[in-house]
């Protein structure tokens, strides 16, 4: 087999997945769903239910707030409780619909809900497009930017290429394995979805080492779909970020400040294009997922197939509950993911993972001084220097941070993974990248005022 | 569990550190420490056990009763001072002359600047060329290898060094390149033996705490001038391999030069530092007044490095468009 990858920096942190050779299993419903109007990238969706209102699975609860944003429904059958503001994971304050959820788990009719694999693309390109905005669909590799976004090509770009990314580098995560070996053949309808709606021919689907039956299945199954080819990747992170995916794939750089289409390229992720076929073939909105929730310690590290709103605390529960000793509750994997400040957050569109760090791992080391050993420049995948920007951030020195093109970077954290003496690395860069951004703002307005 | 950690990503973290680095290059060193002591015996022992603990207990004096801080002196890095600083050192050196450079080493070019990671040049060099323009002679008796190893009282069994004989124009009094090699030769205690050398920086390159850019290019370029020389004049220059095996420039290469905190930060910045030390190295021993240039030339770079890290940048991803593939 013919492995690639990308050539600058990265790094190899152990994968530890754990819950790889569990099935997928679905969850009961708790009594009461919390449902944020804000699972995406853009401007929230707004409430379209009141208090008191029944709702059916997939009835629509909030509508598109603008062009990039999306759609939110109903993920279960109830009475609205509340339209209300609630903790998000991150624990800031968020819009959300809460849900008494009844036991009926009734469904809206037009809802397709056979398991039957429909082959057949009776949507047009256009049609696809406006269903994706329609049906809440946005990227499940937990950025949740609005897939329909990246589907209307602005007047003078092309894309030649679509890219699914299933290389799931983030260690512990399992989410992507298991869809791509239990629902294999939907995944691969859906890509020709993708194709049709870009009205291109080639696709390839990458997917790292460290999942052999995974691509060995797909292999198989491809067949049955010209135009659409496994490409399998060594392992190094961050593999699934998607300017080093399309380097690894194609060997095409994005350039700086620039997006994917740029390069004639889109990237989706595996879940998004499982998602794609449920939305377009079975009229099924976003509504559930895939979640993994793992842990060395937990007692049952699993894959769930998961409702948008159930809290994340009841998935815990059902994996064995909170074990002793945890020090950290992280909203996706190790590296990209978010600390929660409890485990009652509600399961969004893109929380790919539930991951319990033991006391021991959750704490950070000492800070020492640095070295200059070079490990982080070396790490960087966008060929950055993070402890040049780290010393000038922590001086506020925004102006030489924008010359610096600290934006560059895509806080994939390996220079924070590879530092030996522990310093905060990226934690500065955020800040710097912050500051930048504004004083950015800060000039246009100048310049604005200046005309 | 009521109050879990919250912080940013990453959450993960890789399990090298700082004080492993440091007690690696340590372990690096273990194989020249053994030559040195088969060559200059018990001497070699005291020298490097005063040394250490000079180097060691300076800092944590430094850092308890003058700086007030927090002592690091676990972190390993003014032991790896204190043994380069041994390795740079006649075996007769009087223990009080070895205090003053520990002191220098340590007290100035270290923790003056801010401690570990702070220094702009290598404080076991800075040591060194202090001790060596203060008591020039002490710095530059060399005791006999082997017969000198069960003696205290070193001083009246010297013997000139290879280096010093061609600066002599003596090529007929050079060892062979065999004693260079395994370095049964007159000597600093740790630089003779280049083969003690090389096992230590092969250990370090294959634990990727140094890369062979620095080493590989400063030899080269030493080779590369020196031979030009030689073929030029080889009755005024000498065999450049007696350039390569003699003196520091095998321990200057692996563990002088490769110093991370004062070495450029990316290959390229790295590769431009290493040819230049090898010039100036080159220069001072075929036309200077010294026969060993080894260590100017890496304190010369050494000061060169904030200029070639402001000037010499990686290649920023995306910042050439490629659209091949």
């Amino acid at each position: 087999m013919n492995f690639k990858t990308f050539k600058k920096g990265g790094v190899h942190p152990p994968a530890n997945k754990i819950s790889a050779g569990t099935p997928i299993e679905a969850v009961e419903l708790p009594k009461r769903v919390t449902i944020l109007l804000s699972q995406h990238i853009g401007a929230p969706a707004a409430p379209v239910v009141q208090k008191g209102d029944k709702v059916k699975v997939g009835t629509l609860i909030g509508a598109a707030g603008g062009f990039v944003s999306v759609n939110i429904h109903s993920s279960v059958s109830g009475t609205v409780f509340a339209v209300d503001t609630v903790k998000d994971p991150g624990g800031f304050a968020s819009k959300a619909v809460i849900i008494d959820v009844d036991e009926a788990d009734e469904w809206e009719e037009s809802i397709i809900r056979t398991p039957e694999v429909i082959r057949e693309i009776k949507a047009t390109p256009e049609e696809i497009v406006a269903t994706m905005k329609e049906m809440g669909i946005v990227g499940m590799g937990g950025a949740c930017f609005p897939t329909h976004v990246k589907y209307t090509i602005p007047e003078g770009k092309k894309a030649d290429t679509l890219i699914i990314n299933a290389v799931e580098c983030e260690p512990y995560l399992t989410d992507d394995h298991r869809i791509m070996l239990e629902r294999t053949e939907e995944i691969l309808v859906g890509v020709e979805i993708m194709k049709k709606a870009l009205k291109i021919d080639t696709a390839f689907i990458g997917i790292e080492a460290n999942k052999p039956d995974a691509i060995e299945k797909m292999e198989k199954a491809v067949k049955d779909f010209p135009g659409t080819v496994v490409q399998p990747l060594m392992l190094k992170y961050p593999q699934g970020a998607e300017k080093q995916l399309i380097k690894a794939i194609r060997n095409r750089e994005v350039p700086s400040g620039k997006l994917p289409l740029d390069v004639g390229c889109v990237v989706d992720n595996v879940g998004t294009a499982l998602a794609i076929y449920e939305a377009v073939q079975k009229h099924k909105p976003l509504l559930e997922r895939v979640v993994t929730v793992t842990g060395k310690k937990l007692a049952k590290p699993a894959n769930y197939l998961v409702r948008v709103g159930i809290p994340a605390s009841v998935l815990i529960e059902k994996s064995g509950g909170i074990p002793e000793g945890t020090g950290k509750i992280i909203s996706g994997g190790p590296m990209m993911g978010k600390a929660a400040v409890s485990a009652e957050f509600p399961i969004t569109k893109g929380t790919s993972g539930v991951l319990l760090l033991d006391e021991s791992e959750a704490k950070r080391r000492e800070v020492q001084n640095c070295i200059r050993c070079a490990k982080c420049v070396d790490a960087c995948p966008m060929g950055l220097e993070p402890f040049l920007y780290e010393k000038l951030s922590e001086r506020g020195r925004w102006d030489d941070l924008d010359a610096l093109n600290v934006t560059d970077c895509i806080e994939c954290g390996c220079c924070s993974y590879t530092c030996p003496s522990a310093r905060p690395l990226l934690d500065y860069i955020r800040l710097a990248k912050a500051n930048v951004g504004r004083i950015r703002r800060e000039r246009a307005a100048k310049k604005q005022e200046a005309k | 569990m009521n109050n879990p950690k919250v912080s940013l990503s990453p959450h993960e973290k890789g399990h090298f550190t700082t004080n492993k680095i440091m007690w690696l290059v340590c372990a690096a060193l273990i194989p020249s420490f053994i030559s040195a002591l088969y060559n200059f015996g018990i001497r070699a022992l005291v020298v490097v056990a005063a040394s250490l603990v000079f180097c060691v207990g300076i800092e944590y004096l430094i850092q308890k009763f003058l700086l007030k801080t927090k002592v690091t002196i676990c972190d390993g890095s003014a032991a790896v001072t204190g043994l380069l600083l041994a390795f740079n050192m006649p075996s007769s050196i009087p223990l009080w002359q070895l205090f003053i450079g520990a002191l220098v080493a340590i007290g100035i070019a270290k923790m003056a600047f801010g401690g570990l990671g702070k220094n702009p040049f290598n404080p076991a060099l800075v040591g060194r060329a202090f001790l060596l323009i203060s008591f020039p002679v002490s710095m530059t008796t060399w005791p006999q290898p082997g017969i000198t190893r069960f003696v205290w009282n070193v001083d009246a069994m010297t013997a000139a060094t290879p280096l010093g004989n061609i600066k002599l124009h003596a090529f007929n009094q050079l060892p062979d390149y065999w004693d260079l090699f395994i370095g049964t030769v007159g000597g600093s205690l740790g630089e003779t033996s280049a083969l003690a050398i090389l096992l230590g920086g092969l250990f370090l390159i294959y634990k990727k705490i140094i890369s062979w850019h620095i080493p590989f290019f400063f030899l080269a370029t030493i080779l590369v001038f020196t031979g030009i020389a030689w073929l030029v004049n080889p009755e005024a220059f000498v065999n450049p391999l007696y350039h390569i095996l003699g003196g520091g420039v095998m321990l200057g290469a692996f563990f002088m030069l490769t110093d991370m905190v004062t070495s450029p930060m990316n290959p390229k910045g790295q590769i431009i530092f290493a040819i230049g030390a090898g010039i100036i190295c080159s220069c001072i021993r075929l036309w200077g007044a010294y026969p060993e240039g080894c260590m100017f030339s890496i304190l010369i770079m050494n000061a060169f490095v904030p200029l070639i890290d402001k000037y010499i940048k990686p290649k920023r991803f995306g910042s050439e468009v490629n659209y091949g593939g």
